[in-house]
This record gives structure tokens, sequence and C-alpha cells, in this order.
């Protein structure tokens, strides 16, 4: 780098320049270039624009480390504020916000004043978001000298860049950690000057002014159709982050409406712009799939017509593949469910194993969800297990496991199917399933006892998932057909498993078994082979507050991962204002943590500890967990849930907590094979069986 | 929002990092490169670590990757990004690694125009030419002289377009480019078939022209024949227009209330509109395809394509891309017309044909000997895809009717309008 310093300070321009430009390919790079700060500072004063933006660029990166030398440069950038050029006088003042330095800060007061109030609206606008810039870095100074208070009346601008500008720098403010910092109230005054400026700012304008609109709340219907009247042109805007905006506006707004015959133009309006964002670039296509997933959980109506748009290209990005799928499920009814079917079935024929046994599983959401069409699924997935490649008979397995949860006593008929594929089935979910039916079938099944005494054969190697199962379908077989083979098999079930097994869950149910059977065999067999509630796919992979929160934020990371924003951000405003929403939530948890302790101590009998659940049920805790398993980024997992962390952190923990963090965010799409048996089934539980399921296997 | 940019090479080295905000640190760029770069399986275009989050794209060999740690937009950020690339572009001809290298110094200088704070400015590619150049700085002086004039441009209502274009003659290219989307099920159904159409202006028109654009559109079209007599001719050849989106410079709440299209448009080349069109699509090909598994060592093909299209017109480079098995060895294939080859790189037979007329027909006949193998899978049977370009036709039968150009020097301007439909690696058929 010592090569350089001679150059800087080199009597030829040309020479200089060169030399400036090197240094910074060295900083882009990552190389400390600060010990030449004096000598790339004395080539701030010059007539070549290039030259100087070239000084300001190295001017931003160091001035936080040698905030006494940056002073040096204060004359230079004063002496610009006020050059004939407005391009330079603009960059004077975008520049200085960015130093962020303490010292220089108080320098910046006078020209940005004059900048603000500046002839040209190019230095307006640029002066507007230099507000921003000195609030986050001194917000006393910024209001002291009134320049929030210019930035309200900027709005007012007759420039519309100024106006977006103003707008976006007011909502910066307003949503800066700092305690108390003036709100960016829109007042119906406000809500006027921005839909003005709507139609001719730029297209980034647009997203800040609609975003701004999202916030006010109209006071009667009236206006809130004028907005949605006005919002609604720039559904025809060739960017899609500015469609998504406006369709947040409408989507809000649409709660307050009373009107049917205008909900349902606005609903109908909606639609084709929502289609055409699903055939834009790949990843501006999986935001808008995932808003998409949203808004149809919010307003199911809105695309019932548009099943074949979200038929998956072979060439389509695999995360758009699994969102696609996700939402043609949603879209699925009677009519056309037998389409539908046939696409999944063609699917399930592709190379990526994971996409396979995504699209299987949709075969199995289907069914449960369209009673009329569970018929046809079934065949489907008998095909499906005639191809006998392996990971799709066992994955079929796993949702034909679910379709008998369903119906009962309705499919009989293919069980044979399935035993004739008992070698194929090794992977542990699969096979939990597989003993699972035959335990619940075990009277209709003529060799059953041979087919479980395999099972118990392996016993102790196999996972504990299958080991619960096997427990339970062998005690299911005994109190179906109490003679025969059954009571030895059931006898070395329960030896193996209280007095072999390792896991206490498994020991446990075996000593609950046993316990049952010695005592009362009438109430074994009314709690083991009891009607079980049916499992319904819910509309709603989310709760309902949180949805109503998340159609707030269509468009932004939030809705992205249906995760509110607390869960991955956690500072400023927006912390403080989620930690208020989540609480109630928590006592809701603890409440209910309480009572469930409470029941179990009183020990009162199963069924009242499934009523707890129903009291437990609408507490949202839950959903972050299930959406997880439709969340294919997944990366925030381990994340601070609640707790928003303090808003300065110190940069190494936080580079170590990116580090620490990073061996979670690895994808596992596959749901935790470790997982029992009825975890498959939870994630299509609605709430409220979401958690007897977990019991429920207990009194099998 | 945004608050850091970068572009990184394929090995996830930095050729261009620029801060917006004071939230991160540089190094940054480390964390990516761990958990993006290097890591074979990212299944996701936006990765959340703590409160930080990666938006990237992938463009040529480059990475381009934005950082924010708020709640930020996630479509603008990719919109952004994709603009970015644009704008890159345009100045550099080909973004690639090198690109980016001999150009860092403009492309700096692109960042700090069109982001500020990590807010999106102007990205407009006309206005950022006029002050943004890649051939040295002009003297002082004469930018004293245009700033004024510049910063008008870059704020204003009409910032797309300066006020003293001059052309001697005034003309307008239209170019009418429709993509077909096909799908279509084994058993010949069709399973999707839809339209996204571009209409691509180059306008070299003088002064600020106010132009009116017309097309057949349905609504339009039913609309004006409200007070007319109804003429059903007329309204048989109108094409119903799913949806559409504009240029920045179309006046959308003019759309919104009678559907006129009407603008000043940018001086040079930009796309004015792009459509969708789902109601009777015509299909320009037509594909038959036999494909017979013999054994665990052959298959059979015989494709058959039909130009379905008026007998005038012609197919350039149509191209059959058609699966084989993994396991294939050798093909034999035999087309009367064109091209066929067998590409093992791809596993596919590529039967290229330089030219179809409209209304002929021809088929490929080809054999492929499989080798044995162990795997028991049966063979997915990928779709057949087919690419081609048909001038003078369009699958929506959409048609321009007008393009009106009224300026105050009352000038004669000439308007040309070319079709193109054309497909890539949207048309497939399965087997």
């Amino acid at each position: 780098m010592s090569s350089v310093q001679p150059d800087l300070n080199s009597e030829y321009r040309d020479k200089r320049k060169d030399a400036i430009k090197r240094v910074i390919a060295n900083m882009t790079v990552g190389k400390d270039v600060s010990g030449l700060f004096p000598d790339v500072l004395k080539n701030m004063q010059t007539e070549d624009l290039e030259q100087k933006k070239l000084v300001y660029l190295y001017l931003m990166n160091y001035a936080k480390t040698q905030p006494e030398l940056v002073i040096l440069a204060v004359n230079t950038f004063v002496k610009d504020a006020s050059d004939p050029n407005p391009l330079v006088r603009a960059l004077s003042i975008r520049t200085m916000g960015c130093l962020r330095a303490e010292k220089i800060i108080d320098y910046l007061s006078d020209p940005l004043a004059a900048g603000l109030q500046d002839d040209n609206p190019y230095v307006r606008k640029t002066a507007a978001l230099c507000v921003a810039k000195m609030y986050d870095l001194k917000p006393s100074l910024a209001i002291d000298r009134g320049f929030v208070e210019t930035l309200q009346e900027l709005v007012g601008d007759p420039n519309p860049t100024v106006v977006a500008n103003a707008v976006t720098a007011l909502t910066d403010i307003h949503n800066s950690p700092h305690p108390d910092s003036p709100g960016f109230i829109i007042d119906r005054d406000i809500l006027n000057k921005i839909l003005v400026a709507l139609n001719e700012c730029t297209e980034w304008g647009r997203i800040s002014i609609l975003s701004a609109l999202c916030r006010y709340t109209p006071t009667e219907e009236k206006e809130t159709e004028y907005i949605c009247e006005r919002v609604l042109p720039q559904f025809q805007h060739a960017n899609g982050s500015v469609v998504l905006s406006a369709i947040k506006v409408v989507m809000i707004n649409l709660q307050r409406l009373q009107r049917e015959d205008f909900i349902r133009q606005l609903v109908r309006k909606m639609a084709p712009p929502l289609v055409t964002l699903v055939a834009s670039e790949p990843e501006v296509q999986w935001v808008a799939l995932r808003n998409i997933n949203l808004i149809l959980q919010a307003r199911p109506d809105v695309l019932s017509s548009e099943l074949r748009v979200f038929f998956c290209k072979y060439s389509d990005a695999q995360y758009n593949k699994v969102e696609k799928l996700d939402i043609l499920v949603k879209l699925a009814n009677e009519n056309n469910v037998d389409t539908l079917l046939n696409e999944l079935k063609e699917y399930a024929s592709e190379v990526d194993v994971d996409f396979v046994r995504r699209s299987i599983r949709a075969i199995g959401r289907c069914a449960i969800k369209i009673e009329d069409a569970a018929e046809r699924c079934v065949q489907v997935l008998v095909d499906l297990i005639n191809t006998k490649v392996s990971y799709v008979v066992q994955e079929a397995v796993i949702v034909i496991k679910d379709i008998f949860r369903k119906y009962p006593h309705s499919y009989e008929a293919i069980i044979p199917t399935l035993c004739e594929n008992l070698e194929e089935i090794d992977e542990p979910e699969s096979k939990a399933s597989l003993i699972w039916i035959l335990g619940e079938n075990a009277e209709k099944i003529v060799n059953v006892e041979e087919l479980l005494e395999t099972y118990l054969d392996s016993f102790i190697e196999d996972s504990y998932p299958v080991q619960l199962q096997t427990l339970s379908a062998i005690v299911k077989l005994f109190l179906k057909k109490p003679e025969g083979p059954s009571q030895s098999l059931v006898q070395r079930v329960l030896t193996t498993a209280t007095s072999d097994c390792d896991n206490s869950d498994v020991r446990d149910r075996a000593f609950i078994y046993w316990r049952l059977l010695s005592t009362d065999t009438g109430a074994a067999r009314s709690i083991t082979i009891a009607d079980r509630p049916p499992i319904v796919i819910p509309n709603l992979t989310v709760s309902r507050a949180i949805l109503e929160e998340l159609v707030q934020e269509i468009s932004s990371l939030a809705a992205a991962y249906h995760k509110p924003a607390s869960t991955f951000v956690g500072k400023g405003r927006l912390g403080i204002e989620s930690i208020k929403k989540i609480n109630p939530n928590e006592e809701n948890e603890n409440i209910s943590k309480q009572k469930a302790l409470n029941t179990v101590a009183q020990g009162v009998k199963a069924e009242n500890l499934l009523d707890l659940d129903e009291d437990a049920s609408p507490s949202t805790t839950q959903s972050p967990q299930e959406s997880f398993n439709s969340f294919t980024a997944n990366t925030a997992t381990s994340n601070i849930n609640h707790a928003p962390s303090p808003a300065q952190s110190n940069p190494v923990d936080d580079l170590l907590g990116l580090f620490g963090n990073a061996t979670v965010s690895s994808p596992s799409q596959s749901v935790g094979a470790n997982n029992d048996i009825f975890d498959m089934t939870t994630t299509n539980n609605t709430q409220g069986q979401n958690k007897n399921s977990g019991l429920e296997d207990l009194l099998f | 929002m945004i608050s850091a940019l970068y572009m990184m090479n394929s090995k996830g080295e930095v050729l261009i990092s620029r801060l917006f905000r004071p939230d991160i640190k540089r190094s940054i760029s480390d964390i990516f490169r761990v958990q993006v770069v290097s890591n074979p399986d990212v299944r996701s275009p936006i990765i959340t670590l703590g409160s930080t989050s990666f938006f990237h794209v992938r463009h040529n060999n480059l990475y381009i990757m934005a950082v924010t740690k708020c709640n930020a937009l996630a479509a603008l950020v990719f919109e952004f990004i994709y603009k970015f690339i644009k704008v890159c572009t345009s100045y550099l001809g080909n973004l690639i690694e090198e690109s980016v290298k001999n150009n860092f110094v403009l492309i700096y200088e692109l960042l700090d125009e069109i982001l500020d704070f990590g807010y999106p400015q102007n990205s407009e590619i006309d206005a950022l030419k006029m002050y943004i150049t890649t051939e040295g700085v002009k003297s002082e002086q004469a930018i004293r002289e245009d700033s004024s004039k510049i910063t008008s441009q870059a704020t204003g209502a009409t910032s797309w377009r300066r006020a003293d274009v001059k052309y001697r003659k005034n003309e307008a290219f239209v170019d009418v480019v429709e993509n077909v989307n096909l799908m279509m099920s084994a058993q010949g159904n069709i399973l999707r078939a839809d339209v996204d159409g571009q209409i691509l202006m180059r306008a070299y028109l003088s002064g600020m022209p106010e132009c009116k654009f017309g097309l057949n559109d349905k609504l339009v079209l039913e609309r004006s024949d409200r007070t007319r007599i109804v003429d059903d001719s007329a309204l048989g050849g109108a094409v119903e227009l799913d949806d559409c989106q504009f240029h920045q410079c179309v006046r959308l709440g003019k759309f919104d209330t009678d559907r006129t299209i009407s603008f000043i448009p940018p001086d040079g080349e930009f796309e004015l509109m792009r459509y969708r069109s789902t109601h009777n699509v015509n299909l320009p090909f037509k594909i038959s395809a036999v494909v017979n598994e013999i054994g665990r060592s052959r298959v059979e093909y015989t494709i058959r394509i039909k130009a379905n299209f008026g007998n005038k017109l012609s197919a350039n480079t149509v191209i059959l891309r058609i699966p084989t098995p993994l396991n294939t060895t050798e093909v034999k294939c035999n087309a009367p017309m064109g091209k066929a080859k067998y590409v093992p790189d791809e596993n596919h037979i590529v039967w290229k044909i330089p030219r179809m007329q409209g209304q002929t027909e021809t088929t490929l006949t080809a054999n492929a000997e499989l080798t044995s193998t162990t795997t028991r899978q049966a063979w997915s049977r990928p779709p057949i895809n087919v690419d081609f370009q048909v001038l003078m036709y369009t699958s929506s039968g959409l048609s321009v009717r007008f393009l009106k150009v009224f300026e105050k020097s009352n000038y004669q301007s000439v308007k040309w309008v070319r079709y193109l439909t054309k497909s890539q690696g949207s048309y497939q058929i399965r087997f």
C-alpha cells in the first residue's frame, strides 16, 4: 500500500485519481487502508465530480474510526453544500449524513437546514432522507433544530419525489428504536397529500406511500372506499413490490368495508395481479407465493378459479414448487380435485425425493379435506404404492394412516396391498404408521398375529416411535381377539418393553397398559379402542391473531416467513409493541400450564385432560412451531421468541450469535423422523386437536 | 431498509460492498459465504440468522446480495436487486465478474445514486445516464448548465424523459412479443395454456409526445360498441386480457377508469406493458409423442410435430428437447426435417428444425439403447420441451389497433409494428 502514498500526493491529476481508485479497490476487498486518511483527504477539494465521489466513499468508510481527522473535511463539505451545482450540494449533504461521527454532525445542521429549503427538488429530496440519518445518530439535534417538523411540511411539497422521501424519512423515524421518537401520524390532511403524490412519484416512492397508507384508519366507510379506489390502479404497475404493497392496502381496508358488492369487486380485481406475480423472477415469485398463501388464509375466495396457475413447471425452483403444492391444496375443492389429483400423481414420479414426498402428502391432505374425493385419492395412492419405489411407498403409507384416521372403517380393502409391501417399509415413521393401521384393524386381518410377531422380534432394534406403536398395536390386538396367540404376544411385548427397553416413554406406556389390563379389561377396552376424534385440515396454518398481524405486513419478511416480525427482529418500537402483544399469550400459556399441573395433581380422569386442551387450544403459542413444517427457509428457528435483544448489541456478540445459530439453520425438510407417529397428523390437525394428539397416544 | 449491498463472485469473494446503514459490519459477508456460497443445499432465496436477513440473487457468475436488519419489504428488496442488475447491465453490457472488477468505480457511483440510507431512489436508466457516464466526466461548465435540468428530471413527474429530445425523422417501433406457456398431459389434455406478452417500444420522437395506444382489448371494444351498433365480427377478433402491467410512464388512473393507455414515452427502448391472457390461446404447434419402453434395454420414440398457424407464416429455430433415460448409451434418430442428435450431457435428444412452414408436419423416430442398471426406480419421464419463434403471429390473437402521437409542433410520425410468438423452456408436453 505504501506505493500508493506518493501517488496520492502526486502533482499530476490523473495519477492522483488513479491512486484513489486503487485505495478504494483495496477497501472493497476488506484491506485496512485507514492509514492513508490524510493523503486521501487532500484530494477532496477538486472540480472532478467522479474523484470527489471516490473520496467521499472513502470518508464514509473510515469516518467512524477517525473522527478527529474527519473534522479536516468539514470545511470542504460546508463549502460544497452551497455550490451552485445542485448535484454537488446534494452529494455533500448526502455524504455528511453518512459519516456517522458525533463531531461532524453538529456541522451538518446548517447545510441541512438550507438543503431542506433549497430551490432544487433534487437537493430537497436528498436533505429529507438526511434528516432520518441525523435522527438515527443524534435524535435530540434533529428535533431541537426543528428538522422533523420541516419534514412534515415537505409532505406537502409540490414535487412528488420530495413527498415520497419525506414520507420515507418520517416512517424511518417513526420506527426508530429511540424510546420517545416523534410518531408519524397519518391524518386526513397528510392522507390527501400523499394520495396526490402516489400516481406521480417513482416506483419506490409509491411503496413508501402505500406503506404509510396502511397505517391510516379511515373514520367512515366512504373514506375507506375512496382509499381503495385510489390505490386500485397500482395493481397494474410493472414493479411487483408496488403491486404487493397496493394489495396490502386493499387487504387491510377490506376488513373495514360493509358493502358486499364493493368487497366482491375488490376481491375480483385482486386475483389477476396476484396471478401475474407468479410469473415473475423466482425470488420475487417465492415472496409472492408466500404472500398468496397468507392472503388465501384470510380470504379463501380470492383465487378460487385459478388452480392451474399454480401447477409446478419441471424447471421451477425447488422452493417455489413446495409453495405451489401448499397453495394447490388450499385451492382444492370438489370441482377441481380430479385435475389436481392427476397433477399430483404426475409430480410423484419426479426425481426430487423431497418434492415427491410432499406431493404424496398433498394427496392425503386432499383426501382429508374433501370427503367426496377421498376414494379417488386412495386409488391414486394405491397406484403409487404399486410402483414399488421405496420412498413413494413409505410416504404413501404415512398418508394412508391419516386417511384411516379421518375415515375409519372405509378403505379396509387396501390393507392387503399395504401388507404386500411390508419389507419395503423400513423408515420409522412409515413403519409406525403401518403398525398403527395393523393394530386398528386387527380384527379384519387374518394373519395379523404373524405380522405383529415379526415386528415384536425386532422390537429392541426398532426406534422408539415404532416400539410405541408395536406395543399399542399388540394390546389392541389382544383386546379385540383375546383368544389365540395374542395372549402370549401381549405377555412378551409387555415384558420386553418394561424390562429391556431403555426409553422411559415406552416403559411407562407398557406399565400403564399392564396395570389397565390386569385391573379392568373393560376400562382398557374403552380407552384403547375408543373412537378417536376425526382429524381435519385447518384453514389456517397460523392463528387468527397472528394472521391478522401478518396481513398488515404483506410483502414484508414477516409475511414471507408467516411469523410475526418480533420473532426475528428484536428491537425498536416494533419490538416493544410486540412484547405487549405477546405477553397475554405468555400468560395464557402459563395459565394453561398451571391448569394442566393442577389437573394432573388431582388425578382426574383422561377425559378431563382432553377437555382441558380445549381451553388451552386458543393460545397462539403453538403456531410458530406449526408453521415450521411448511417453512422452507427455516432459519430463524432458534431465535428469541419473545425477548427482543437490546437495541444496540455488541457487534462481536452479534457475530458469534450468528455463527452459533448457523447450525440450527440447516434445512431439515422432512418432519423429524424421531417424532411420535402423531406428529405428522399434528400438522394437519386443527389447533384444538393439536394438543390432543400428543395426549392421545398416551391413551392408546 | 437495505443495510448493505454486496456483489460477490461464485467463490464468495467480495467484488463490491457498500454499507448503507450503520447497523451491520462489513464482515457480515463472511457469514453469507459460509451459509450460502459454500452450502450446496440452499433451499430459500432469503436466509435469516439472528435478526439479519440475507437476500440473494444469482446472476451469471455473480451473487448479488442485500442485507437487512429489520422486517424489510421482501418483495421490494428482490425487485430492487433485479432493477440494479438491469441498470448495471445497461451500463456494462454484460454483468459478469470481469466487468464488475473493471468498472467498480462506476458501480459505486450508481449505488450511491440509487440507494440512499437503504431506500431505493430514482433508478430509471434514462435519467441515470444523464449524469452518471462511462466516458469520463464532462467539463465542469457543461455540468453546471445541465445540472438543473438533470435534477428536475431525476425528481420530476416525468422522470423518465428529457424535454429537449430532437429527431429529424420521428419514428416509433412497437414489438409485441408473446411467450406461450403450455403444459400438456400425457393424455393430450391441456393442463395449462397461457400467454405472457410484452409490448416493447422504441420511441424516437421529438419533444414531449403524448401517445395513445390501442389494442383489440375486448373490454375496450365492448365499451365503445355499447354506443354504436354491435358488430359481432369486430368483437370476434377481440382479446380478453387477464391482467396487464404498465411502465412507469403510463397513467394508471386513466387506464383504471376507461382502459385507455396514454403516456409520454421515455426516449429510446423500453417495455411499455406486460399482459397475460388465458382465453382462446392458439397453440402454434401440436405435438404428439409416443414413447414406448421395450423391456429394460430400449426406448422407442415417435414424435410428431405440426405447425398450426397459417401457411404464409413460418417458424424459426424450432428446437425440441426430448428426454432420454439416464442410462442411455446410444440413440439412433431419423428426422425427415431438420437435424436430431442425442446430447448425452443433457440426457436429451435435441431436434433442431431451422425453418418450418405453417400447416406442415413432420415426424421423428428414434431408438434409444439402454445399459442395464441396478436401480429399480422407474424413469421419471420429464416433459418434452419445445422452443420456437414465429414471426407476425400472436398466440393470444392480440393486435395493435393504433398508436397516436400528439405533440405541440404537430409533426408527422411513422409507426411500425412487429409481432413475435415464442417459447423458451415453457412449452412442455408430458408423455
